[in-house]
């Protein structure tokens, strides 16, 4: 396959070519309505060439391997149509190389019986909850290849297992619905999913008590974030505004994420890391055949660094940092996260706690989303604070803020840092991206909640 | 090719399963994308894609491919891949639910238009003059704005056979063009967007830079509003953005079956104000969400879901119908081509009511108008919960727009807010070719803001 693809890519009239093949095995099982309801296998193979020539692209994705130069050629001529000025790529090292990843207990080869004996077991603890009326169980393994090779004469092979679950509760009483969830994943190594009873007894309880609970208040409180939570802050609230590719082209956001800014407190630091060994978002190359990289984002409350692919670092002019990433090999790589977080710092929980009068403790996630400039995310579970004590449970609550007053109300970080596994990284249509994001507790001032 | 396939793939299925069914699904896609208003890459993207649903020893196996055209020797296409495939299917109905359906018998389809001669036959060269028309266009209105811009044509075809001789075909085409604009002095960021979804080549592809213009206008200048309850005008795109979400949960025949949506057990009953309906329309010419038959060969139909403000219909696919003892409704689709089936709207359709936006305007003492939120979906959909952040939004007082609104949060919820006595608007348009909605007033809506 290397000397296919290298002469696929060699011989023609542009500034940079690359290709990318690609084959998967995907195991879904879903459960719902008191039992397994669908269990789902699909297999894929494809691929794609991606075309530069004088600063435009061209892209083809394509099932059938054959007459791959053509591909070359379609994807060349549709990048001299959108060509305009020539810009440079960061260029690369060739690297040939071969990473076999097996997962220590590979999900994609246990038999389907065992995958269905431990989801069954969580299926039985939600459902033996008083008041939760249907669990929901969402489950997903996958085994994947890929192959990399471009016209700088590398040419990779990977593997990307992945897996995911996600756990549902729903309770219901009268015409009142509310639902609790637990979500995780690995790099496929089931034994990441297995051993979960407590956590989804406690799922289960959430859900039958947020039936009970009251609503908040909108408007402005303190929060103390969790770890899962204060991830989902990372990556929503400052993770998306580092991807390059939404400044390198734009002067204003340029002027404002300018390197050495103060954006929080001297004790922030935020990084994405892609080279942590097992996390989900963690990879040795990115899909432009570039080295993974340790980037600090934030250090020490200033803006140290940013996530590039070869084009947007190239046109700022920085190091490449290898994170261009695509979901599949029917989209081109674009500037994606890996691993986001923000780093321990010193103070406890209950130091954290003993300094709010009235506030909120926010749990768990339910979602995110962010236009830069603004955030929201959702979270899970959520306490009143009274007193600097812990009070009662109210319903999930939705918290917004603008990013650039946000971070600077970041007033207390925990030492406690965890990642979470669950979940994916929605972009340009392309989802879900395998990433992983963690924080230790953090607390927040003057954060606005939106509440009836 | 891929009727060749079906055929070989159904027998193969047939022989070891009581029934069987093979969705087949094939698509071109051209795409030519401008990024900060430069034209900065054309795509194209071909696929071929199967489903395998077998029933056997009475319960359900499902199996899915892509890449049939792959010529590996191990490629999903080839003779050892579709036994390859069967065999999945297979194994997995070992574990599947028992079937309470049978795949259909030939029927007769509404006749329903879904293809454009001109949407296949469309250059790149005449996609990239569409697109750098539209950025001129809205940079002729502000010169600082900065444009992401999409224009996506593409063809499909379709085709289902089953063990029970139902066998349909249909292409369909497909054009879409969107701009997406922001416009940022210090850290304050505008976002503006709207797009045209259709079939058909649209006539005028001018009204997105017409709709996005107006959005500039309406945004020139600030506007800050307190923390408490406030009429709320959501615009047809805040409309979308609020309550698709919890509508299409809500009307879904399976969450009704399980429980999960709140209108179980509540079929004719009055839940929502007289003023509001809402129709599923899968038989509508040229929208994206039509077909003469749903993803399992059933007839597509125009389903009344709400009609004045009594819940009228829930949508069905085949085997919730089964296990809910009414019939299909003809809405059985396939999550992302060729996934699971499940029950999902097809196009949805609020009739338009009587007062012009204006009116509704000049009637507000105080209140909002919302027009895009972030994070509407985060809450309790299930629940009817909706709300998030103003993306887009303008403030109204004595009757007159004043400004944008930033740092502001609503939040409601569909089984309170519409049970209201609610306002309708009189013009209705597409919002992503998936919803064709009016105006909605809503009396009341909390409101939050710094």
């Amino acid at each position: 396959m290397r000397e296919r693809l290298a002469s696929a890519l060699c011989g023609h009239n542009a500034d940079y070519l690359e290709a990318h093949l690609e084959e998967s095995e995907v195991t879904q099982v879903r459960y719902e309505n008191g039992g397994l309801e669908e269990v789902h296998r699909t297999r894929s193979c494809g691929g794609n060439i991606r075309a530069l020539v004088s600063g435009g692209w061209g892209f083809v994705s394509f099932e059938h391997l054959d007459d791959l130069w053509s591909r070359a050629a379609l994807a060349v001529e549709q990048a001299r149509l959108a060509s305009g000025e020539a810009v440079p790529l960061v260029t690369g090292e060739a690297a040939v190389d071969k990473l076999a990843e097996r997962p220590e207990r590979d999900a994609a080869s246990l038999p389907l019986e065992r995958k269905k004996q431990v989801l069954d077991e969580y299926n039985d603890i939600i459902l033996g909850t008083a008041r939760v009326q249907n669990a929901r169980i969402d489950y997903h393994d996958a085994r994947r290849t890929v192959v990399f090779a471009n016209s700088e004469g590398s040419y990779i092979e990977q593997d990307r297992p992945d897996l995911t679950l996600r756990l549902t509760a729903v309770a219901r009483e009268n015409n009142e619905i509310q639902q609790a969830g637990l979500s995780l994943g690995s790099k496929g190594d089931f034994s990441a999913i297995e051993g979960l009873h407590q956590q989804a007894r406690e799922t289960a309880g959430l859900a039958a008590a947020l039936l009970s609970a009251p609503e908040v208040r909108g408007g402005e409180y303190t929060v103390i974030l969790d770890p899962v939570l204060a991830g989902v802050f990372a990556h929503e609230a400052f993770g998306h505004l580092s991807e390059s590719d939404f400044v390198y082209q734009n002067r204003e956001l340029q002027d404002i994420m300018t390197l050495g800014r103060t954006f929080g407190g001297r004790n922030l630091n935020i990084v994405d890391d892609a080279t942590v060994p097992g996390l989900r978002g963690s990879y040795q190359y990115d899909d432009e055949g570039m080295r993974a990289r340790r980037t600090y984002l934030i250090r020490e409350g200033v803006l140290v660094g940013r996530l590039h692919s070869r084009e947007t670092a190239a046109r700022m002019g920085e190091k490449a940092t290898g994170n261009a990433r695509a979901v599949s090999c029917r989209f081109p790589p674009i500037v994606r996260m890996s691993n986001t977080f923000i780093e321990n710092g010193t103070m406890s929980f209950e130091e954290m706690l003993s300094g709010v009068r009235k506030g909120l403790y926010v749990k768990n996630w339910y979602g995110g989303q962010t236009s830069l400039e603004m955030f929201t995310f959702s979270a899970g579970e959520a306490y009143m604070i009274r007193g600097g004590r812990l009070a009662e449970l109210v319903r999930p609550v939705v918290l917004t803020g603008n990013v650039f007053t946000t971070l600077n109300n970041i007033d207390a970080i925990g030492g406690d840092l965890e990642m979470n596994q669950g979940g994916g990284c929605g972009k340009g249509g392309q989802s879900p991206l395998p990433v992983s994001n963690g924080s230790p507790h953090i607390r927040i001032r003057h954060c606005l909640i939106g509440g009836r | 090719m891929e009727q060749a396939l079906a055929g070989q793939l159904l027998d193969s299925a047939r022989k070891v399963s009581e029934q069987a069914e093979v969705f087949c699904l094939s698509s071109y896609e051209t795409s030519v994308h401008f990024e900060a208003n430069r034209l900065k890459g054309i795509m194209t993207s071909e696929s071929a894609d199967a489903a395998l649903r077998v029933v056997r020893e009475g319960k359900i196996g499902f199996s899915a491919a892509s890449g049939l055209r792959s010529s590996l020797p191990s490629g999903p296409g080839t003779e050892d891949g579709l036994r390859r495939l069967t065999e999945m299917a297979v194994e997995t109905s070992r574990f599947g639910k028992p079937a309470r359906f049978q795949f259909p018998s030939p029927a007769d389809y509404p006749e329903v238009a879904v293809f454009d001669r001109r949407v296949a036959s469309l250059a790149a060269e005449s996609m990239i003059e569409l697109g750098s028309e539209l950025v001129a266009r809205v940079r002729e209105h502000s010169p600082d704005i900065v444009c992401d811009v999409e224009v996506t044509k593409g063809t499909s075809s379709v085709r289902i056979v089953n063990s029970h001789g139902g066998e349909v075909d249909y292409d369909k085409s497909f054009f879409v063009i969107g701009l997406e604009g922001v416009v940022i002095r210090g850290t304050d960021m505008l976002f503006v967007g709207d797009s045209l979804d259709s079939c058909r080549l649209p006539d005028r592809t001018e009204l997105v830079a017409d709709k996005v213009i107006e959005q500039l206008k309406l945004a020139e200048g600030k506007a800050t509003v307190s923390t408490r309850p406030l009429p709320v005008l959501f615009t047809p795109r805040g409309v979308a953005t609020a309550l698709l979400g919890s509508m299409a949960l809500a009307f879904n025949g399976k969450m009704v079956l399980e429980g999960s949506s709140p209108l179980k057990g509540r079929l004719r009953e009055q839940v929502f104000d007289s003023a509001f309906s809402l129709c599923d329309d899968a038989t509508l010419d040229y929208c994206l969400g039509s077909s003469s038959c749903d993803d399992e060969g059933s007839p597509s139909r125009q389903l009344s879901l709400v009609r004045n403000g009594v819940i009228h219909a829930f949508l069905y696919d085949l085997q919730t119908a089964g296990l809910a003892g009414v019939q299909s409704t003809g809405s059985g689709r396939r999550a992302a081509g060729t996934g699971q089936i499940r029950p999902a709207p097809s196009s949805l359709v609020i009739p338009e009511g009587e007062l012009p936006f204006e009116a509704m305007v000049g009637d507000m003492e105080e209140g909002l108008v919302v027009e895009r939120l972030i994070g509407a979906d985060q809450g309790n959909l299930l629940g009817g919960d909706f709300g998030g952040n103003v993306l887009l939004g303008y403030k109204v007082e004595h009757g007159e727009i004043v400004g944008r609104v930033k740092d502001t949060m609503v939040a409601g919820n569909i089984y309170q807010v519409l049970k209201q006595s609610i306002a309708v608007g009189s013009e209705a348009r597409w919002v992503d070719g998936v919803i064709r909605c009016p105006c909605l007033w809503c009396p009341s809506l909390s409101v939050s803001a710094k």
